[in-house]
């Protein structure tokens, strides 16, 4: 009689739904999976380590390196990490535009999720219905910082700069014709917070057109209903946050239960799923664009009647203005003194998070009064969710491994940091 | 009733007809792709691309050597040597970018008080071989000066923000 044994085979890094650099060994029983033992470390860039050798300042831009597909609120952990130890001020302006940012950062998330979540099930269209409105918000992240992706827009302090009063538009060629190009941009005459309200309006069809594709489709259901079902203890157990753990019904979420910035008062409500499978994660994540949308409309509104100052105005942490900088002997010190030595932040302790499109993204900072941190260490939210892939997956087929990853919303830069 | 309902919503593929009207639907919709060598997407005057240094309208370049820049750049891309020059000026004898370690965000530009380090528009640049993108001072410098006039509209712009 022949011998029977598991088959032990290599999922990824290479495995385009991988979804970056995961390995991933599985024992199979026939096409059931045993075990699935998830190897990381493949994209580490020790980013804690080099915080250390770092300024305050100069780590900003590293956390957009973190989960980079929701960079503005890696960002924003880190300097309300910074801003909590060092007691800074944030004008009222620069946390709406905070909140703003994070939101539209929560829909580039989610969108990205369904199109490559999308893709990886077989549902092609996804992808590039869910792309063209990203490439909206992308142009919204350009217009403010100047980037499309790696921002570096939140300083200590607020945000570096006010939100423009133009957007760029395009340029008449040989393939968009005058009339063409007139009509591409319409939504792009007024200032940024036009162009982003136009897109607020246009976004909710957008989602039903998503919700068409997906939502009924048997093809889709059969791929996720009932696939990687966590019991909310065991979500609780496993340390989930963020939709995965909204999916399997316990109504967390940071910006209800511990509100920062302004997140008291916008009104929006937090969705949650009831069997905790693929299928209701998906809702979560779709829901939670629709809020996010409302947000933003909120956030529009009252950051058209508020002018006002977007950094703080001590500058011990904070540039003074360019002009300022120019004319003034003392502006000019504090200009040289925080660009080179950067500011010192009392000594102390200090772990802030904020509700991640992942879940809880988190910054336990510690200083001993220099200018840098003495230890820097980031609370990824994809990690306990990365860990907990062998109890999702076992017993389940290999196609649904895809299926759980993409659930899962894995993201290896902040997995392997 | 809902039995007969999902009774013959399983086999009128209804679901997937809806899906179809919807990507139908765009087919005759106007299209969003741009033709990328021909046409471009829209650029904020904000952008960050590559790097150029800057001159006085009379010819001088601005940069006075002061290393802001290379204190504050966090990957550590800038490498600048300083000297006197003959009319007792301070200046850089040497100004080096490695474009292969910065990571583009800008700390270089908003430090300057001179605005002599710029990130421009430019983003089609390449390197055919190690070393190619090791930008020196006159490399940095002719990048200013072709493109001098985006340049100073696009500083113009933003001034009023920075």
């Amino acid at each position: 009689m022949a011998e029977i044994k598991n088959y032990t085979m290599n999922f990824g890094p290479q495995h385009p739904a991988a979804h970056g650099v995961l390995r991933l060994v599985l024992e199979l029983d026939g096409e059931v999976v045993e075990r699935a033992d998830p190897h990381i470390g493949l994209l580490h860039r020790g980013t804690e380590k080099l915080a250390e050798h770092k300024t305050f300042l100069q780590s900003v831009p590293y956390m957009d390196r973190l989960d980079y597909v929701s960079m503005m609120c890696n960002e924003h952990a880190y300097v309300m990490a910074i801003e909590k130890l060092a007691g800074i001020e944030v004008p009222l302006r620069a946390q709406y535009i905070r909140v703003m940012f994070d939101e539209i950062t929560r829909i580039l998330n989610h969108l990205l999720w369904l199109g490559a979540s999308g893709i990886d099930l077989g549902a092609m269209t996804m992808f590039f219905y869910t792309f063209r409105e990203r490439e909206d918000l992308l142009d919204v992240y350009e217009a403010v910082s100047g980037a499309r992706m790696h921002a570096a827009y939140y300083r200590p302090g607020g945000v570096y700069r006010d939100l423009p009063d133009s957007m760029a538009q395009y340029a008449p060629s040989k393939y968009h014709n005058e009339s063409a190009v007139k009509r591409m941009n319409e939504n792009r005459q007024g200032s940024l917070l036009d162009f982003l309200e136009d897109f607020c309006n246009r976004f909710p069809a957008c989602v039903d057109e998503y919700e068409t594709l997906l939502t009924d489709n048997r093809i889709w259901k059969q791929r996720t209903v009932g696939i990687g079902v966590v019991t909310p203890e065991r979500a609780l157990a496993m340390g989930f946050t963020g939709p995965m753990l909204r999916g399997s019904g316990v109504e967390w979420d940071l910006r209800k239960k511990q509100p920062y910035e302004v997140y008291d008062r916008v009104d929006f409500d937090i969705a949650v799923g009831v069997e905790g499978d693929c299928y209701d994660r998906y809702l979560v994540r779709v829901e939670e664009m629709r809020q996010s949308n409302r947000i933003i409309k909120q956030c529009i509104d009252w950051l058209r009647k508020n002018p006002g100052p977007v950094i703080t105005e001590n500058h011990k942490f904070a540039p003074p203005k360019r002009e300022a900088m120019k004319q003034d002997m003392e502006e000019l010190i504090h200009h040289f003194k925080l660009f080179t030595e950067g500011f010192h932040v009392p000594a102390g302790e200090v772990y802030s998070a904020v509700e991640h499109p992942k879940g809880e993204f988190g910054i336990y900072l510690v200083s001993d009064g220099a200018n840098k941190p003495y230890r820097m260490k980031i609370r990824a939210p994809g990690f306990p969710h990365l860990a907990s892939l062998n109890e999702m997956t076992r017993g389940h087929m290999l196609a649904d491994v895809v299926a759980i990853i993409g659930t899962q919303d894995i993201v290896f830069g902040e997995i392997d940091r | 009733m809902a039995k007969i309902s999902s009774f013959f919503k399983s086999f009128l593929l209804l679901e997937l007809l809806k899906g179809m009207a919807v990507t139908g639907k765009h087919f005759f919709a106007h299209k969003v792709t741009v033709q990328y060598p021909d046409e471009k997407t829209p650029q904020s005057f904000r952008f960050r691309g590559l790097h150029a240094q800057r001159r006085y309208p009379n010819g001088e370049e601005r940069c006075i050597a002061c290393k802001l820049c290379e204190a504050v750049c966090p990957a550590l891309a800038i490498k600048i040597e300083v000297a006197e020059r003959e009319d007792g000026s301070r200046r850089t004898t040497q100004y080096d970018i490695d474009l292969t370690k910065c990571i583009f965000c800008g700390f270089c530009e908003e430090s300057c008080p001179v605005d002599a380090i710029v990130e421009t528009r430019v983003f089609e640049y390449h390197g055919e071989k190690r070393g190619d993108l090791y930008y020196t001072k006159p490399m940095l410098l002719a990048v200013g000066d072709k493109h001098e006039a985006q340049i100073a509209k696009d500083r113009a712009a933003d001034a009023k923000y920075r």
